[in-house]
């Protein structure tokens, strides 16, 4: 993240994305498979780091090789072919956007960290409790833990989605994108940027 | 190439701000928006950081107020709110943060000035 000053001069916290070049690769239709949905590649790379299969599906269209395909699903009356090209364009400083990225993987994460438990008092004579979950559950009634009780386990590398992110900035020449506040997902991962559902706008397409 | 970084290389360096450092004494005119007035507030003290780093860098100016109560402020350097830096004294300093001018008052709190040949 970083930031950027608006005409008052304020200061806007914003993540840089980079948004495109993306080629339509796809189009599912209601007729063929039952829902609408374009299918978006992002980022070229040299032909020989895709599989025979991902290399025959981009290049009988005539799309350079790219690394990331990933779908998005068509409102009704929007319209786009095989082979055309999405620039971040699409979007306009004040758009609201969705982001969908895969959250920073936390490993096997404690119940403090994961669920945001309180743990046990430092003091007064404690011993391993600082960040111990507690009681999981009752006696011989019913004599077993209930399903859901939250406990330690893997946390993060899931999907997330950033709702409702303000576009703060356009930058066609280098397609950048910046929105304000954060975005799921390490530094450099893939993220869908999408029209946000809560509001009403126009264009989708994913971006790094 | 680091997006950040190419973004933050079109940021343009106020040319109303000299170089300060650690230890310059300094009269910072801020823009100060109140409803739909402005109005240039003069805050004059001495610099106690400099942190340069990307879009947000900013410095720090500590100053003596009234009845010996020390008031810091941190601006962001690249502010279009920052209407120009004076440096009225620079001073002979041996860190980059002057932490310990905050625990100093009066004659402890003062900086030997700095020889220019």
């Amino acid at each position: 993240m970083t930031q950027i000053f608006d005409e008052q001069g304020n200061a806007i916290p914003v993540t840089v994305i980079e948004a495109g070049p993306c080629y339509v690769t796809q189009v599912k239709t209601l007729e063929k498979d039952g829902y609408r949905a374009v299918q978006l590649g992002f980022e070229e790379v040299h032909p020989r780091r895709l599989s025979k299969g991902e290399r025959g599906h981009l290049t009988r269209k005539r799309i350079p090789a790219l690394r990331h395909l990933r779908e998005f699903r068509l409102r009704k009356d929007e319209d786009l072919k095989v082979g055309q090209r999405i620039l971040v364009d699409v979007f306009q400083v004040g758009d609201r956007v969705d982001i969908v990225g895969t959250s920073k993987g936390r490993g096997f994460a404690g119940v403090v960290k994961r669920h945001g438990f309180r743990g046990g008092p430092k003091t007064h004579g404690q011993s391993d409790r600082l960040r111990a979950p507690g009681s999981i559950g009752s006696t011989t009634t019913p004599g077993r833990i209930w399903k859901g009780q939250r406990m330690a386990g893997r946390m993060g590398g899931v999907r997330v989605t950033a709702q409702n992110l303000r576009v703060e900035l356009v930058d066609a020449e280098r397609n950048l994108l910046a929105v304000r506040g954060s975005v799921p997902g390490a530094n450099g991962g893939l993220v869908m940027v999408k029209q946000a559902r809560k509001s009403r706008e126009l264009a989708r397409k994913p971006g790094e | 190439m680091n997006l950040i970084e190419s973004l933050e290389r079109q940021l343009e360096p106020n040319p109303n701000i000299p170089d300060m450092r650690p230890g310059d004494t300094v009269n910072v005119h801020a823009r100060i928006i109140e409803g739909d007035k402005e109005r240039i507030q003069v805050f004059k003290g001495i610099v106690i950081r400099v942190r340069k780093k990307g879009a947000g860098a900013n410095f720090t100016v500590r100053r003596i107020a009234a009845h010996g109560i020390g008031v810091e402020r941190t601006f962001p350097l690249y502010s279009p709110r920052l209407e120009k830096v004076e440096i009225v004294r620079r001073a002979h300093v041996r860190r980059a943060n002057l932490y310990y001018l905050r625990g100093r008052r009066g004659k402890q709190a003062r900086l030997r000035e700095k020889r220019i040949l």
